[in-house]
């Protein structure tokens, strides 16, 4: 089994894995970071998005072994000293999030859009949000959501 | 009102856990020592199953047992249920084929259960599971829910002759039809409701566990109602005596209906945690979620309305047959019955209505309650057939409704088709949804449209639901098998704060928050000092789950009725302590005053001295920590008005919905960010279920084809747009809040707004749901190409 080793919310991981693990099977299983979630098997849901490298990917679609020498943050390393980023706090101002299972990738993967398109338009955001499946909110309010963040985060 | 009592915009309690990735999901749960499962389905809808060789599994690398159908006999584990009896026209029972947890010598649907494999690991267990030989005989597969009942269909079950269930029946025909010959107009349509997949985001998983210790089990799972699913599961699959059975449901990620069940998965995981004694995990991949996962609705529908020379409906009749699937799951039988048929009078004074229902097997998936459940078919046959009418008599579909909307001095209401209405007013909300949604303005924009060679068209859907289910002996007349009460304990600790147990469960509703505003509000509490618990057997009282919108209605006056026990026994003990007589004992706000003084002591002093009693009322019991058993008085009915604008390219066949107003009446609403939430997710769904959900089978094979998200389409954000929503406000009479419920609302109204409107925009009422850019453009095509004639 290779051992694979990156940086994992600020940590360094090193491990013996399967070649076959993904990098999403390594964050939960191996790791325990079970905020990072499997909601389809054919790379469509989101909810498995994290950051590898400060962009955004969808961990069921990699490898462990491909993120050897990565810095990945998972949405258990976005709050800093237990204080929201401002995509989470949006979250949750704007009723963003339901069941909370689409959560952790949907807002891995605005954090990246916002990031990219700083002053996004309704449009914008919701042609950005195509590859996370939300099937509670309607995406209203994540829309909204999203939009407060781009103001916080300086957009 | 208390600070973020009753009507507060509150943020989620329970947001932050999910925000930073802690919640706790079943497929985040691992016991120690724990085994995984792997299912071997059948590729085949229709075949008997000659012969199971599992040596192979048995063999390979890790497995720890490979268990089919005949360790399932053995073990005398099940059958699945289902728990609602109907009664066909000639007076007969439903028929109930057999439904094994594991396959007994047939498969009836692509995905039917026919081996289990425990491994040590997950992949392990997947290994093995390609390894069990089955050895098939394929049968003819029935697909078609409008032939499956023809003479030349293959039979799927023995004891269902011609495919068929049951053939029930809502009303006097002959009464009915003679209504019929006295009518000025007549407007037929003939409707297919499609089946659609209810993919909630979290796939459904089970753990199951074995205490040695205890002889008990626990298991982990993706439920809406744990109680029940631990009640079905004892008292029916015989897996464990309910004391030493617990069921928990944690975090879950999305129900829609498809969560309420007890299906073959989850109990063979408990079942064989015991045999193999280590935990036992299963948890879905997508694709086995597409192929059983319960999925819904699946009608086709010819209705007929009747109509005087002003258009005052006479009478409407209406003829379904209702997809079942391979077999019937829990409350498949209840759905396109009484959960529908009895909504066909809907806002309207119609006086004689009439349904047949013909609930027939196929081999596909199982068929039960999706987000509406039976309620987004009737409004969807009845709102079309409405807005036809309006189209044939030459009226605003505006105003024949109104002509025939039931009005507010009218309640309660008594409808031909059982249910008796507490309150509403409909004209309220079809005025304001028209002011919101610019319906004066609506021709000038169609003209600009058309300019731009667009289509424009606009669509109703005033409906009305059945919700907070359900009053028991009710259900219990009328087939069900179950009590649908709730239940609720509320308990102060010794040091003020509020532990709730409620037998409803959140599965992305916001209960922790919502309930606690309404204990906040009764109690005088801060919400941050009330902890709402749910899903779990072992904490708090048995109660019925969450679906049918009932947890507010239900659950909610559950809670409000055991802290009317706290304000009562928090009455005698102040009146002791302050030495006042108990009459004259107020509480506002959380505090027990003797009126017209200014002795008082807050409810968290008396709570304290009702566990260190010892300056303490004589006759009276220490503790405060009350429980109560809710049976609500009647149904509750949420209605509104659904305004859908929208503009089709002919040339592509895209539809754009441009405008979508929202006017609901939930009675009264708790925390209304909530609520509109709960109004947009289902509107979503609706309108994916109008534009572009399609559940598409094999017609010859019966394999499913759209059997992931690359081809089922799933709305996504770029699918639809932001909406207008509000409300009106009757509260309903019958429940201690006054409210009504909200969670179904936006499924049940939408499909027909949004087709209505497409309808408009196309010209003519010859298009199915879903009106894909496909359907769409074909049909813009040909009437573009009759008008050039």
């Amino acid at each position: 089994m290779p051992t694979v080793s990156m940086t994992v919310n600020g940590k360094s991981v090193s491990k013996d894995v399967e070649d076959r693990t993904l990098l999403v099977q390594f964050l939960r299983q191996d790791l325990g970071l079970t905020g990072t979630h499997v909601g389809c098997d054919t790379s469509q849901c989101g909810a498995c998005v994290v950051h590898i490298d400060g962009r955004s990917v969808k961990s069921c679609t990699m490898l462990a072994a491909q993120c050897d020498g990565s810095d990945v943050t998972t949405i258990e390393g976005l709050a800093t000293n237990g204080e929201l980023h401002p995509m989470q706090q949006a979250f949750m101002d704007n009723h963003g999030l339901q069941c909370g299972f689409c959560t952790p990738g949907m807002v891995m993967s605005a954090v990246d859009l916002v990031k990219n398109h700083p002053n996004a338009d309704e449009a914008t955001i919701r042609a950005e949000l195509e590859g996370n499946i939300c099937r509670c909110t309607g995406y209203h309010n994540i829309v909204k959501a999203v939009q407060q963040a781009a103001k916080a985060m300086g957009g | 009102m208390a600070e973020n009592g009753i009507g507060a915009r509150l943020a989620r309690k329970e947001d932050p856990r999910f925000l930073v990735g802690k919640g706790n999901y079943v497929d985040d749960i691992n016991r120690h020592g724990q085994a995984y499962a792997a299912f071997v389905r059948s590729p085949h809808a229709h075949a008997n199953i000659r012969s199971v060789d599992i040596s192979a599994a048995a063999a390979a690398p890790g497995v720890l047992a490979v268990y089919t159908g005949e360790d399932i006999a053995a073990d005398n584990v099940g059958p699945l249920i289902c728990g609602w009896a109907i009664t066909s026209k000639d007076g007969s029972p439903m028929n109930m084929p057999p439904h094994t947890v594991l396959a007994q010598g047939k498969v009836t649907y692509v995905g039917d259960h026919v081996a289990m494999v425990v491994a040590d690991t997950q992949a392990q267990a997947r290994d093995a599971a390609e390894l069990v030989n089955v050895d098939y005989e394929e049968l003819p597969a029935v697909v078609s829910t409008g032939d499956a009942d023809s003479a030349s269909a293959a039979q799927i079950h023995e004891v269902a002759a011609n495919n068929t269930c049951f053939d029930w029946e809502l009303g006097d025909r002959a009464d009915v039809d003679a209504a019929f010959e006295g009518a000025a107009h007549v407007t037929t349509l003939e409707l297919v409701n499609n089946r659609l997949v209810p993919n909630a985001m979290e796939p459904r998983a089970a753990v199951g566990d074995y205490d040695r210790a205890t002889d008990s089990l626990t298991l982990y799972t993706t439920s809406q109602n744990p109680h029940v699913a631990r009640l079905v599961l004892s008292a029916f699959f015989q897996i464990a005596p309910e004391h030493k059975l617990r069921v928990v449901a944690p975090d879950v990620g999305g129900g829609f209906g498809s969560k309420i069940y007890v299906y073959s998965e989850e109990t063979a995981c408990v079942w064989a945690a015991r045999k193999v004694n280590r935990p036992v995990k299963w948890t879905a991949e997508r694709s086995e979620s597409f192929l059983s996962d319960a999925h819904g609705r699946d009608h086709v529908t010819k209705v007929d309305l009747a109509m005087d020379g002003d258009g005052k409906f006479l009478a409407m009749r209406c003829s379904t047959k209702a997809n079942l699937g391979g077999y019937m799951s829990l409350f498949s039988s209840a759905v396109p019955t009484y959960m529908y048929a009895t909504l066909l009078a809907g806002q309207y004074t119609t006086p004689k209505v009439y349904a047949e229902v013909k609930a027939v097997f196929t081999n596909t998936t199982p068929v039960d309650a999706y987000r509406g459940a039976g309620r987004p078919e009737a409004t969807y046959v009845l709102e079309r057939v409405v807005e036809a009418a309006a189209r044939e008599m030459g009226m605003d579909p505006a105003e024949l409704r109104r002509k025939n909307l039931i009005q507010p001095d009218q309640f309660p209401y008594e409808t031909p088709v059982i249910h008796t209405y507490d309150c509403g007013d409909y004209g309220a909300s079809l005025d304001k949804a028209m002011e919101i949604a610019d319906y004066a303005g609506f021709q000038g924009r169609r003209a600009q449209s058309e300019a731009n060679g667009k289509l424009r068209g606009i669509g109703f859907s005033n409906y009305i639901e059945a919700c907070g289910i359900a009053p028991s002996a009710a259900v219990g007349a009328l087939g069900g098998g179950v009590g649908l009460w709730e239940a609720a304990q509320v308990r102060f600790n010794p040091t003020g704060n509020v532990t709730v147990f409620t037998g409803t469960h959140a599965h992305g509703q916001g209960h922790e928050t919502t309930f606690a505003q309404v204990v906040s509000d009764q109690l005088g509490v801060p919400v941050e000092n009330i902890e709402i618990v749910h899903g779990d057997t072992d904490k708090g009282p048995f109660g019925m789950g969450t679906y049918g919108s009932r947890s507010i209605a239900v659950g909610g006056a559950a809670i409000v009725k055991a802290g009317e026990k706290i304000i009562a026994k928090g009455r005698k003990i102040a009146a002791h302590i302050l030495e006042a007589a108990e009459e004259d004992i107020e509480f506002t706000e959380g505090n027990f005053t003797v009126a017209g003084t200014d002795k008082a002591m807050n409810i968290g002093e008396v709570a304290f001295a009702a566990y260190v009693p010892h300056n303490y009322p004589e006759g009276v019991e220490p503790g405060l920590d009350e429980t109560s058993f809710y049976d609500p008085l009647n149904f509750s009915f949420p209605s509104g008005t659904h305004i859908c604008e929208l503009e089709i390219d002919p040339d592509t066949g895209v539809v754009e919905i441009v405008n979508y107003t929202a006017v609901d009446d939930f009675g009264t609403v708790i925390n209304p960010m909530i609520v509109e939430g709960q109004v947009h997710g289902g509107i979503v769904q609706g309108v994916g279920q109008a534009l572009i959900e399609s559940t598409a089978y094999d017609p010859e094979s019966g394999q499913l084809l759209t059997g992931s998200f690359m081809d089922y389409t799933m709305p996504r954000a770029d699918d639809v747009p932001s909406f207008n929503v509000d409300t009106t406000v009757t509260a309903s009479p019958l429940n201690p809040l006054g409210v009504k419920g909200c969670g179904e609302a936006g499924a049940i109204a939408a499909p027909a707004a949004v087709m209505n409107a497409l309808t408009d925009a196309l010209g003519t009422e010859a298009i199915d749901m879903p009106a894909t850019p496909e359907r769409v453009w074909r049909v813009a095509q040909s009437r573009q190409a009759q008008a050039a004639e």
